[in-house]
């Protein structure tokens, strides 16, 4: 057995405890309460220090990091394709993109030219996975908030996507399909018409989906007004995808910074428009995301169309990937959650320096104490819910 | 703009305070010193050429051979979806710099993050405490020379192999035979020998020796 590693005698810098935030907040006879870690609403391991008069919440903060698994430090320990699985744990209900984020981060730093065919196996692979996390994160915002009906409806859709991904990968969840320079696996065969099959069968169904709880008056009534985030403060508080655009900032990385073959595709970008209530509420940031289902509907259907006949789905990747010590890399795609950004140290060896990945649900986590000043309980929830945090992408 | 443009307006504002564009990297960089970290930050958000609205990643990278720890401040401008990197150069034994909190809101968290897992004061933060891991941990993870508690309020952080001593079962049966082997040359006497000797000579099996598995 081998010796265990000892902690450094003096701690390098003094702590604050979760006794000095308590005594921070001023004793005035309100109540404080830890909503959380295991409450069925916060979307994962998330404490929620709630300091309440009644029903009104004075002031809510967020305790994260019960789901840190130091997915950076282990990046380092890795050679740049054995942290591809791991990065499938960094956000696991939208993993292709963070598969993504690394593979183009590397590629990058390599210089490297991924295959055309390989790019639309990508598109589509991600663009499907995208539609599965939006249905998620509907379904369970209207479940949060008392409406248990939309979820199951959502949950069945994305079964479809599970089961198509799965052919494609052979995972449902952590898919691990891309590789750095290119796909895993080519489409296997009838792929295309399975697609778009499923394609012709759930746009039907978003409409529905509008009809059943979009549009529905009770949920209009709950969430228009709710916690409006205006532009500017959006922007301070780096907010991004679609809780970004909900506050009517039209800023889609596709569009606004093309990556692979996006540039190729014809679609909209939803922007918030206030349409029941304040721009930037609740709601908005709910109907961005199903609007967004709809594009993701266009782009699919667009990549089916196009998909380059030749067979090269790996470009010309050495056995092993050296990179000079020191060189940077930085790349930014659009996930599901948003901007998520990859900044990556070369190391010495075959495994980087330092790996930071920034992902949007720890910034949209970063706006709750200040959004939080004067809402009801229940309506916290619902805030929680339409920012779209999931917990293991905050802690990583 | 180009980063060229962002740097010699960074220059002329700033003079000594701003190094030189680094661009052999892919993404070129300038180094500010720590001191006018935050006056440069402020005028990089406040000017209306640059106005750099949006601090998107602020990371720390731990060089223990240049015993140096770098901030890297990564900033966008949304209106004029331009990007610029800030590094600044840190001593290891003591990283501390001021905190551009008050310049983008998001820095509070993002700030706290890298307190918390690299040991970075940020002078001036309203609430700098560690975000990820217990209030109480100590070290700082992303270090490249942490070595972590042997354990935590009695909770062992490392455990012992379930497998450790482990051996296979192929190979049980190899180990065993060999000792009895061993075990029938010890105990044997070697005029039993030539009897063997004959049996294989007019044919006759002699039944091989049960070796028992151990169990």
């Amino acid at each position: 057995m081998t010796e265990p590693r000892r902690a450094p005698e003096t701690p390098t810098m003094e702590m604050t405890s979760n006794k000095e935030v308590l005594r921070r907040i001023e004793y005035t006879g309100d109540m404080l309460l830890n909503m959380g870690p295991q409450h069925p609403s916060t979307h994962g391991v998330i404490n929620f220090l709630v300091q309440t008069d009644g029903e009104v919440m004075k002031r809510a903060i967020p305790e994260v990091g019960y789901l840190h698994r130091s997915i950076e430090k282990i990046g380092e320990r890795c050679t740049y394709n054995g942290f591809m699985p791991y990065t499938d744990r960094v956000d696991y209900i939208a993993a292709m993109f963070a598969n993504q984020g690394w593979a183009m981060a590397v590629e990058r730093l390599l210089g490297l030219q991924v295959p055309r065919r390989a790019e639309f196996c990508r598109v589509i692979a991600c663009e499907l996975n995208r539609i599965s996390s939006h249905l998620i994160s509907v379904g369970t915002m209207a479940m949060d908030i008392g409406a248990v009906t939309p979820f199951p409806y959502a949950l069945r859709e994305r079964e479809f996507i599970n089961d198509l991904l799965e052919e494609l990968c052979g995972a449902r969840l952590t898919y691990n399909y891309l590789r750095i320079g290119g796909v895993a696996f080519d489409l296997p065969s009838g792929y295309e018409d399975k697609v778009s099959t499923f394609l012709d069968h759930f746009e039907k169904i978003l409409d529905e989906f509008n009809r059943l709880i979009t549009y529905n008056e009770i949920f209009i009534k709950r969430l228009a007004h709710l916690a409006p985030i205006p532009a500017q403060m959006a922007i301070d508080y780096c907010l991004v995808g679609p809780n970004l655009r909900a506050s009517g900032m039209s800023f889609d990385v596709r569009k606004a910074l093309p990556y692979s073959v996006y540039p190729d595709f014809e679609f909209d970008v939803p922007v918030g428009k206030g349409e029941v209530g304040t721009p930037g509420d609740a709601w908005d940031r709910f109907w961005c995301r199903v609007e967004e289902m709809r594009q993701s509907c266009r782009i699919l259907r667009q990549a089916l169309a196009q998909l380059p006949k030749d067979t090269a789905i790996m470009g010309k990747v050495p056995r092993k990937i050296k990179i000079p010590e020191g060189t940077e890399a930085y790349s930014r795609i659009e996930s599901a959650r948003g901007d998520m950004q990859y900044y990556v140290v070369a190391g010495p060896g075959e495994n980087a320096h330092r790996v930071k990945i920034r992902t949007g649900s720890f910034t949209a986590m970063g706006i709750i104490d200040a959004l939080s000043r004067g809402l009801m309980i229940a309506d916290l929830v619902a805030l929680i819910a339409s920012l779209d945090v999931v917990a293991p992408e905050i802690d990583r | 703009m180009t980063p060229e443009q962002i740097h010699s307006a960074l220059a002329a504002k700033f003079g000594e305070s701003v190094g030189a564009l680094q661009p052999p990297n892919k993404d070129p960089w300038v180094e500010v010193k720590a001191p006018a970290l935050r006056e440069v930050c402020a005028f990089l958000k406040s000017d209306p050429e640059l106005h750099f609205d949006c601090l998107m990643n602020l990371s720390t990278v731990d060089w223990p051979k240049k015993n140096q720890i770098h901030v890297v401040y990564h900033l966008f401008s949304y209106e004029k979806r331009h990007a610029f990197v800030l590094k600044v150069l840190l001593d290891r034994a003591a990283p501390a710099l001021a905190s551009v909190e008050p310049v983008w809101k998001s820095a509070d968290w993002l700030e706290r993050e890298q307190y918390d897992l690299m040991g970075v004061q940020f002078d001036g933060h309203p609430d700098l405490r560690r975000i990820m891991l217990p209030d109480d941990w100590v070290g700082h993870p992303l270090r490249k020379d942490y070595a972590e508690q042997a354990d935590y309020h009695h909770i062992s952080t490392t455990r012992e192999s379930p497998l450790d001593g482990f051996v296979r079962l192929d190979e049980m049966t190899k180990r065993a035979a060999a000792a009895a082997a061993e075990e029938k040359t010890k105990s044997a006497p070697p005029a039993a020998a030539p009897t063997t000797q004959a049996a294989a000579a007019t044919g006759a099996e002699t039944p091989a020796p049960k070796t028992e598995l151990p169990q």
